[in-house]
């Protein structure tokens, strides 16, 4: 970094809907020093709660939000700066700061736009791409029950350079809610069928719960397709699972009901707000999700256990695998992540949930870059 | 997912429903634009144009343009209805109901009780409800409460575009009669709404706003009344709860109990006349089952006891607004 560079911290936007954010509260004082992986500030939507990173090495030179303050996406939070630039080119960094322009310069880097759908043999399927660049495209799946939003702290890091795909898999998000039997096998076949339709000949899968083991399955039917492998508190490496966790998710269908099964998810429960809960609602009611939700759990969760491992395959596999766990995942014990094969990079992370990815972002983010970039 | 008005989510679940389910027919005045309208079929789509496109896609034998007779069309759907189609009676304004009380209050609604559950009668009539519209006193009633106090009648008024699609779907869904009510003034209301077809269940009261203070029950556009008052109450500090039953009939009151029980006071708003409304029936609700959590007497907010003024000034006047129930919310905290 050149001594003069003055860094602005805005307002992120996490996912479509995200207008504004509040500042819950600064982790860093002014004059501290500060480098790229510092939490410096936690930032609060309706939707959720997260924590916004160090832009650049430096000096955290003024806080320009106050705790407690809702600003628009884009609006200017604090300025990161060398201690030899001047307080008057601060204050200039600061007065010339424009929103709009801001966000627009982060959006033509990384922000998505709007889902699009794709027809994959015979349904419907939606998906949101992001970034553009040579490298290996991208491919992100959620687990059982979740979207493409899922990833909405995930896909703008990562499609920096690189096109990046989220995919809802069928019965769930945006896509048709025909799952045919439910199982690994038929959701590998729509993974591959959706890379097809869209010319993709090869992909890093990255895959989370139910996601990782369908990423796992396609990587194994279809190894040619698949350059690296990604499985973050993947389901397919043992047996155990939170059954009542599964049941409670099909079952539930009022918010009071769903949310403590929506608590588990998260080593910190705070972070299941009134409008996460909404979208989980949102997403059940529609027509078909009870018979896909129940389908799937029928054929992939029977009786509260994973009816296929494939922990003992993983050594078969040509192309590179990571796995990244939350060490206080509730939902598939961490303890899968311990014994894998030699081949296979295993990453425990500490303070995390089952929803890793978006409680601790940040590192997530980072190993899947430099996992990734290996590979191109 | 993408925006819609509340009136297109009440068209988009009537058409979704309709292709769904070929005994779903619809029937009203004017619906598609008949015996009047300016020569095409599908002139009018209804006064406010609420059925508008349904009649190309649906045709003359499920699109059914009635005449000005309340009496024998809503007579008519509910016979269809008990003879196995799933009728969706469009009736203007709830004002006009009078006319056809008997189809409604002693044919419909007792049909399952007095065949010994062998019959169902699913049958939705749509009608409109509320003030604001400069339509004076025979156009501007909330008659809900008239209709929730029949039993063997669902009384359905949805607050927003997600909730009037969601609903409206399972008000046909069900087999039961179904007075859906919706205010006219959320007509033009506008959110992001999933484009396939869902159902929201009838008798899940929806919590809008959670607070620890105050409870305040709201009905229709009631609940926007309220939102807008618990807003500035949040910057006094007073944090507000607002319950939106969704349904009167049947009615939620255990959402209603528990966050009563949880915040110890209750204003209930409510835009019908203030005798034997949902206002005087949810404060007796809770006066009832809940009085040990109550530290501060129940207050109500609701339009005077008079017609509905033509003139502009008064209109204003008699619908509750937020101020008002800003005031009710302060009255309960001191």
């Amino acid at each position: 970094m050149s001594g003069a560079e003055i860094h602005a911290l805005i307002m992120p936007k996490w996912g479509l809907s995200m207008t504004e954010g509040t500042v819950v509260d600064w982790l860093v004082g002014e004059g501290a020093e500060v480098t790229p992986r510092d939490e410096v500030v936690e930032i609060e939507t309706t939707k959720i709660t997260n924590v916004i990173e160090a832009p650049a090495a430096g000096v955290l030179r003024r806080r320009v939000a106050g705790a407690g303050e809702t600003l628009p996406v884009g609006a200017l939070l604090a300025v990161v700066a060398d201690a030899s630039v001047p307080d008057d080119a601060i204050d200039a960094f600061i007065a010339d700061h424009d929103a709009a322009e801001a966000l627009a310069a982060d959006e033509a880097e990384a922000t998505p736009a709007e889902p699009t759908m794709v027809e994959v043999g015979g349904r419907r399927l939606r998906y949101l791409a992001a970034g553009q660049g040579d490298s290996l495209p991208l491919l992100l799946l959620h687990g059982f029950g979740g979207d493409l939003n899922g990833w909405m702290f995930n896909q703008p890091a990562l499609a920096a350079g690189r096109p990046t795909y989220a995919l809802d898999l069928p019965g769930h998000g945006g896509s048709s809610k025909e799952v045919g039997e439910g199982s690994l096998a038929a959701f590998a076949e729509a993974v591959v069928g959706f890379a097809d339709a869209l010319n993709l000949a090869r992909t890093h899968l990255v895959g989370h719960s139910l996601g990782g083991a369908v990423a796992l399955e396609a990587a194994l039917s279809a190894p040619g397709r698949v350059a690296s492998l990604t499985l973050i508190a993947s389901a397919g490496l043992g047996s155990e699972i939170d059954g009542d966790y599964i049941e409670g998710f099909v079952a539930a269908t009022r918010r009071k009901t769903i949310k403590p099964f929506l608590e588990r998810l998260f080593a910190d429960a705070s972070l299941v707000t009134r409008d996460l809960v909404d979208d989980v609602l949102k997403y059940k009611r529609l027509d078909g999700v009870d018979a896909a939700l129940r389908t799937v759990a029928d054929a992939v969760f029977p009786g509260g256990r994973q009816a296929t491992v494939l922990r003992d395959r993983l050594s078969g596999l040509a192309m590179p695998v990571q796995v990244i766990w939350g060490a206080e995942d509730r939902i598939v014990p961490a303890a899968h992540a311990a014994g894998l094969d030699a081949n296979a990079a295993v990453h425990v992370v500490a303070g995390a949930g089952h929803m890793v990815h978006m409680e601790a972002a940040g590192e997530v983010n980072r190993l899947i870059e430099a996992f990734v970039r290996g590979v191109g | 997912m993408s925006r819609k008005t509340f009136q297109q989510c009440i068209n988009e679940a009537l058409a979704q429903e309709m292709r769904r389910d070929p005994r779903v027919v619809i029937m009203g005045e004017d619906i598609a634009g008949g015996i009047g309208s300016p020569g095409e079929r599908d002139a009018w789509g209804g006064p406010l144009g609420v059925t508008k496109g349904l009649f190309p896609e649906f045709g003359e034998s499920r699109v059914l343009d009635t005449p000005i007779s309340e009496s024998a069309f809503v007579g008519a759907a509910v016979g269809a209805a008990a003879t196995g189609l799933r009728p969706v009676a469009e009736l203007m304004f709830v004002d006009f109901m009078g006319v056809c009380f008997d189809q409604i209050f002693n044919q419909a609604a007792k049909f399952r009780y007095m065949f010994g559950g062998k019959a169902t009668t699913p049958v939705v009539i749509r009608t409109m409800i509320g003030a604001g519209f400069r339509a004076a006193a025979q156009h501007s009633q909330c008659l809900y409460p008239v209709f929730t106090h029949i039993p063997g009648l669902k009384c359905v008024i949805p607050s927003s575009p997600y909730d009037a699609k969601g609903l409206l779907a399972a008000a046909i869904r069900d087999d039961d009669p179904v007075v859906f009510f919706e205010h006219k003034l959320l007509y033009g209301l506008e959110e992001d709404v999933p484009d396939e077809p869902y159902a929201i269940p009838l008798g899940e009261a929806n919590v809008v706003r959670e607070g620890a203070d105050v409870t305040i029950v709201a009905i229709a556009r009631m609940v926007h009344v309220a939102a807008e008052a618990a807003e500035t109450l949040a910057k006094d500090g007073i944090g507000c709860e607002i319950v939106d039953p969704r349904t009167t009939s049947p009615l939620d009151d255990e959402t209603i109990l528990e966050s009563v029980e949880k915040t110890g006071r209750l204003v209930v708003v409510d835009e019908a006349s203030p005798r034997c409304n949902m206002a005087t029936d949810i404060s007796a609700l809770v006066a009832e089952r809940a009085f040990a959590a109550l530290k501060a007497p129940i207050r109500m907010v609701s339009p005077p006891h008079t017609p509905v003024p033509f003139a502009a000034e008064l209109e204003d006047l008699y619908v509750p607004d937020a101020a008002r129930v800003a005031d009710a919310v302060r009255r309960t905290l001191d």
